[in-house]
């Protein structure tokens, strides 16, 4: 499965069953119908037997969600008002482009674009502030309300249409690289060596506060658990070195500590010292921010040992969010290699 | 009571790095209780069977945590910067002696403030005498947690200052209370717990894999004893507090009820807490599996989260004849 499949896909938290498909198939092709199940909450959930025992169970998890909108009503002109679901900046949303609807075989999407007041009409105080969502509206080029309502019903989901693009030396953008990048190296990491029970968790929803893998996370009970992720790289501009968390290109980013978990401890120096071992390029998140399924992993039932693993990301939870494809490979490579010392 | 706050309070442990904390205790309490073991968030959870097949399973709930700052960048200059670990307050962050696990020593400052500029930790960084980043390195690595470095000392008669009074002195009345347990008819599971600080996470799984009728929390709480602080009914030294409610959680009424009852057994005046804010190892508990019914034994505590927590021992031994009055009804 390639990354340009899975981030064109459309998943909004809780409506993830476009990629749940792509995902289960791939997992079903790989490890057989048996290995794989999907959970009350839209987790799937793939488990790779032991073949010796006294191995610790580990569970890698990456969510299936992306950010995006959703339609709220109509107003009486034919536009949509819409909610944000899971963190969306509302600086990054006018004049974009979205599909409202999801794209099935039996019918597209609805194209849309979020509109605002044109700059010819901006008095020099508006261009100054922030439009809040409320007052942006998706245009779909309906007449009027019972046209839109007809159209794109309130609670139709509606994402970025951002194609995935690569550009410069080995970068990408696309939308929804957080998190169908880690995704692509669990769905990688399906035949990774290793003896002892290997399970991969699929997530739901946790742009909206990993409630996917909290659920996941009760009925696996792993030993260890470590969230493939994608986190914010803060390094454009001249933003001080102590504030740009991570670099593109620097390679995967290990966390010591976030708004949700404090990674163990041991993990951590393990991890590190693999990727050195084993030459995987690798740095440190440096700063705290943010929290992720790891938070939930930890703490479901009597609880596991939790670390993350992140692709550096800019322009994070925004319609065109940028990594480096070697970042990518490295977090897959980290991951298999740190599997062979167990 | 003294002895072992004073060689508590001495251990290194911010959240999420509390293993020296656990092996100190677990030497205390080794062969005195029936079971010791740690689970995956390194809680300490130590066992002591009851003598009645009809007696309660009750967990008791101390943090072994402790406020820190985390190293998240070293400038070029040498400089640590830092981000907090638990709650930090910035005016109780200036010019403070702080030391890391390996025993590096270091000096907290707020760097100059531009006209306007709001305090933050973020304007905070620690200088460990370092003359760049690379000398810097060979001492301190990012995701290194420094904790206030000032030593246990004693104030006035009764009274004892350290960092790290929250939460180990109770660390230190539920070790004590544990060793002198005896004849109970109850089963107490002491958990020494983790990562409180940072959202009572130790306690989720510890209750949830401890399975017990009902729960616990010893923590500090605040005062409203000062001269221009009289907003909570609580005082030093004026005995321990049986928490009725705060932030995050409710004690169960007739819990309060029967730690009540219990300090008229022993002849303890309690106090009644109601905190308008924050939460304890109870919060956690009392939404485990089906949940259970729950209550905080505080010991009151001045200055809480800076380099100086304030508890009175006559508080303490006060909460420590309370408690075991009620495990062993």
């Amino acid at each position: 499965m390639d990354l340009k499949t899975l981030c064109e896909a459309q998943g909004l938290s809780g409506r993830e069953e476009a990629v749940r498909r792509l995902v289960r198939n791939e997992c079903v092709k790989t490890l057989g119908a048996d290995a794989v199940s999907l959970d009350g909450i839209g987790s799937v959930i793939a488990v790779r037997k032991a073949a010796k025992p006294g191995l610790p169970r580990v569970m890698l998890a990456a969510h299936m969600d992306e950010v995006g909108l959703m339609v709220v009503s109509a107003t009486d002109d034919g536009l949509l008002r819409f909610r944000a679901i899971g963190g969306v900046d509302a600086r990054v949303l006018v004049s974009k482009r979205v599909k409202v609807g999801y794209d099935t075989s039996e019918a597209a999407s609805i194209p849309g674009v979020i509109g605002a007041m044109a700059i010819h009409q901006q008095t020099p105080e508006d261009r100054k502030a922030v439009l809040p969502i409320d007052q942006l509206f998706i245009d779909i080029g309906a007449r009027d309300k019972a046209e839109a309502e007809k159209a794109a019903p309130a609670g139709t989901p509606v994402t970025f249409d951002t194609p995935y693009t690569p550009f410069g030396e080995g970068h990408v953008y696309a939308k929804a690289l957080d998190d169908r990048a880690g995704v692509y190296n669990l769905l990688r990491l399906l035949n990774a060596p290793y003896d002892g029970e290997l399970v991969f968790a699929f997530t739901s929803q946790e742009e909206v506060g990993c409630r996917g893998a909290t659920a996941a996370a009760y009925r696996v009970q792993p030993d260890i658990a470590l969230a493939m992720e994608t986190t914010t790289a803060n390094d454009l501009g001249d933003t001080p070195e102590a504030m740009q968390v991570c670099r593109v290109g620097g390679g995967v980013c290990v966390s010591f500590m976030d708004t949700a978990s404090i990674g163990d401890a041991e993990l951590y120096r393990a991890l590190l010292a693999v990727a050195q071992k084993a030459g995987v390029p690798c740095q440190v998140k440096q700063f705290v921010a943010g929290g992720n399924d790891a938070g939930a992993m930890q703490r479901a039932g009597v609880g596991s040992r939790t670390l993350v693993l992140s692709i550096p990301c800019r322009n994070l939870h925004s319609p065109a969010s940028v990594c480096a494809l070697m970042d990518v490979d490295a977090q897959a490579a980290l991951v298999r290699a740190w599997l062979a010392t167990l | 009571m003294e002895e072992l706050i004073r060689q508590l309070t001495s251990v290194y442990g911010p959240s999420g790095r509390e293993n020296k904390v656990a092996e100190v205790i677990e030497g205390m309490l080794k062969g005195k209780v029936d079971s010791i073991r740690r689970d995956a968030l390194g809680n300490l959870i130590c066992e002591k069977k009851g003598r009645l097949k009809t007696g309660k399973r009750i967990m008791l709930s101390a943090h072994m945590d402790q406020i820190g700052m985390v190293v998240t960048h070293v400038e070029k200059e040498g400089f640590l910067r830092v981000s907090n670990v638990g709650g930090l307050m910035v005016n109780n962050l200036r010019i403070r002696h702080v030391r890391f696990a390996n025993g590096v020593e270091g000096v907290l400052v707020e760097q100059p403030l531009k006209h306007g500029e709001n305090s933050s930790l973020q304007a905070f960084y620690i200088d460990i005498g370092a003359k760049d980043a690379e000398e810097a390195l060979k001492l301190v690595q990012p995701g290194d947690v420094a904790v206030f470095a000032e030593p246990c000392f004693s104030i006035g008669k009764h009274r004892l200052a350290a960092p790290a009074m929250d939460d180990r002195s109770a660390c230190a009345l539920l070790v004590s209370t544990m060793l002198d347990l005896s004849a109970c008819p109850n089963t107490v599971i002491a958990v020494f717990s983790t990562q409180e600080e940072v959202g009572c996470r130790g306690s989720q799984t510890a209750a949830f894999s401890v399975e017990p009728d009902e729960g616990i929390a010893l923590d500090v709480t605040l005062c409203g004893d000062l001269p221009e602080d009289r907003k909570l009914a609580i005082s030093l030294g004026e005995g321990p507090a049986i928490k009725i409610m705060d932030a995050r959680s409710i004690s169960n009424p007739e819990m309060v009820e029967r730690l009540f009852a219990a300090a008229k057994r022993v002849k303890v005046v309690c106090q009644r807490e109601v905190l308008p804010y924050g939460g304890t190892d109870a919060s956690s508990m009392q939404l485990s599996r089906g949940g259970m019914p729950v209550c905080t034994i505080s010991i009151p505590c001045r200055n809480v989260h800076s380099a100086c927590e304030i508890v009175d021992l006559r508080d303490m031994e006060g909460a420590k004849k309370v408690l075991t009055a009620y495990l062993r009804s």
